[in-house]
């Protein structure tokens, strides 16, 4: 699939906005509401005008109208046609097309049931299909008109928290099987960290930043990119230590992390303050990760709590929801548990490119 | 689940049949003149005589080739209206304005300026079952296109439709409730006009009969004429109900 190419777009929501996405990369469009990330990929799809140009490889397509630049659309509420069947959604691209031929569509079609292993909810509407079941749909649907660029516009927010999950992992997995070029939105930097190969973090119709999650994470370029990613914890380590199942303990300070291990040193592990669990009580289960600290500062803010907590002599930034700090009662100076979440560490290793 | 709806259907048909009890009872015993307010009974045979001798179905079906006629043509007219309205910006705004004074006026109202057109004849009642469902099924169709959702027309250009065919595929289909919408109250509302039509202007048709029975104060043909009328308006919503649920009953 081609690359797509952004040099100077403007429009009455973006500021000369330029990047790439390098074929069959997954880059993630990272920003708060409105910061316009949804008209970025309109833009490139072609459904609003703008200035500037973009282009798939090398071709520039601003005179090419929407229906011609055969890219695959996923938007917000996944618009499924509610009175088509399964099938007759994810054949509809095909039969737009001046080439179609029924045998050919339905050959197609049935391909795309078995990939995306939906092949009994072929004759359902789509108001009988669960939330990932309309998901796989608009995604089968996507994909049948073999678009030259994938984009998805927060696609897996109406979910579960499981369901985004499992989906997410297998969105990643069929781009990376196909080489889809795509570009995929979202507002969560956990989500764009999961599944980006690069993120461009947005705001006010700008793009910040450019980089791989860790760069991201642990070198944010401006003031803006720092405030959104919400100042992590960051761990700097010496050595560390392999584990079984793909784990390593780290000596970073006094403490001694454990997180997931790639085969290359770690450098630097981070994690969010909402993914520090903290607790006046000892929590129960296996003591992975588990430090005692003492509480130096509250922060009250309008649907949190922040608090610093110093560990071994190091301080631990946690943010609560202002429901479970009131159940706790945190006081300056109480001791507390804390559990650093392994599943949320973000390692920088030594492979990792820096600006 | 058979017999729980048989049930539940007896049930809605139990008012009914109270209420036709209770008017059978009350002319035959309370009323003294029943010239005013003849029992069921009687409308009864007469409607029997009236089937009999051919007058009732001679005149309702003259009124319903003149509902059939004005209706279908008007729906069709206001069909084809409402989708131009409602895909090209151009023509709605520079019809809307016309529109939106014309179609507070009441079908009836046109019944004047039709008779000095058109003259007492077939085509004057034809006329005004025209625009009674003309501007309805326009405004219904009209706004059944322009609420559909903006993502899914997105979604299918997307995917290669051009205009013609996003209208052909999304928006048509998904007009459709609102389509069905018109086409029911106006079904019944066609008829409801008719009879007002021939009752001021035409010899023939229901109207027309019902006003010939007021005059000989002939209450028990004139209740006939209004049994027919609600049953018929009945009939053509519900006919309409049931292609709407026929067609869009499942999505």
């Amino acid at each position: 699939m081609p690359s797509i190419s952004l040099t100077s777009v403007s429009n009455y929501v973006l500021k000369d906005v330029s990047f790439t996405v390098r074929d069959g990369e997954f880059m993630v469009l990272l920003g708060h509401n409105g910061a316009g990330k949804s008209t970025l990929l309109n833009i490139i799809a072609g459904l609003i005008p703008y200035q500037g140009s973009v282009r798939f490889d090398d071709t520039p397509v601003d005179d090419i109208s929407t229906e011609k630049r055969n890219v695959g659309y996923l938007s917000q509420d996944l618009a499924l046609f509610p009175h088509m069947k399964v099938r007759a959604n994810i054949g509809y691209g095909l039969r737009m097309r001046p080439d179609r031929k029924r045998s050919k569509i339905d050959d197609k079609v049935d391909a795309l049931l078995e990939m995306m292993n939906i092949r009994h909810l072929g004759d359902r509407y789509p108001r009988d299909l669960s939330g990932g079941e309309k998901q796989r749909v608009a995604l089968a649907r996507a994909m049948a008109i073999d678009p030259k660029v994938l984009l998805m516009d927060e696609p897996l927010n109406s979910l579960d928290l499981m369901s985004a999950k499992y989906l997410r992992t297998e969105i990643r997995h069929l781009q990376k099987k196909l080489r889809a070029t795509t570009l995929f939105v979202t507002h969560s930097l956990d989500e764009a960290s999961e599944i980006a190969d690069r993120i461009a973090v947005m705001d006010n119709g700008e793009i910040l930043q450019v980089g791989t999650p860790d760069e991201i994470i642990f070198s944010p370029a401006e003031v803006r990119v720092r405030n959104f990613i919400g100042e992590p914890n960051i761990f700097e380590c010496r050595s560390s230590r392999i584990l079984e199942n793909g784990l390593a303990v780290s000596r970073c300070g006094r403490l001694e992390i454990i997180s997931p291990y790639e085969g290359t040193p770690i450098h630097k592990i981070a994690i969010q303050p909402e993914h520090v669990y903290v607790s006046t009580v000892a929590p129960a289960g296996p003591h992975i990760n588990r430090f005692q600290g003492v509480v130096r500062e509250i922060k009250h803010y309008p649907s949190m709590v922040r608090l610093t907590i110093e560990v071994a002599g190091q301080p631990i930034l946690a943010q609560l929801p202002k429901r479970l700090s009131r159940m706790q009662a945190f006081t300056e100076g109480s001791e507390v548990y804390l559990i650093l979440k392994l599943r949320w560490l973000q390692v920088l290793n030594s492979g990792a490119q820096w600006h | 689940m058979k017999p729980l709806r048989h049930i539940s259907f007896l049930w809605s048909l139990l008012p009914i049949v109270v209420f036709l009890a209770l008017w059978e009872l009350i002319a035959s015993i309370w009323v003294e003149n029943q010239a005013l307010l003849p029992p069921f009974s009687a409308v009864l045979r007469e409607f029997s005589i009236l089937m009999g001798n051919g007058i009732l179905m001679e005149n309702l079906l003259h009124s319903l080739v003149r509902v059939v006629i004005g209706f279908v043509a008007g729906s069709l007219a206001g069909l084809l209206m409402g989708i131009l309205m409602g895909w090209k910006e151009l023509i709605h705004r520079s019809l809307h304005p016309v529109f939106s004074l014309l179609y507070p006026i009441p079908a009836l109202g046109w019944l004047p300026v039709f008779m000095l057109w058109f003259g007492i004849g077939e085509i004057l009642p034809v006329a005004v079952i025209f625009m009674c469902s003309f501007f309805p099924v326009l405004y219904n169709t009209e706004t059944g296109i322009r609420t559909v959702n903006r993502d899914l027309i997105r979604a299918a250009r997307t995917l290669g439709a051009s205009d013609r065919k996003v209208l052909v595929t999304i928006l048509l289909p998904l007009a459709l409730p609102n389509i069905f919408t018109g086409l029911r109250l106006e079904s019944g509302m066609a008829w409801r006009v008719i009879i007002a039509a021939e009752m001021v202007a035409i010899p023939t048709g229901i109207g027309a009969l019902l006003m010939r029975a007021e005059n000989l104060i002939r209450m028990d043909i004139v209740i006939v004429c209004l049994m027919v009328l609600s049953i018929m308006c009945f009939s053509f919503e519900r006919f309409f109900l049931y292609l709407e649920r026929k067609i869009t009953g499942r999505w």
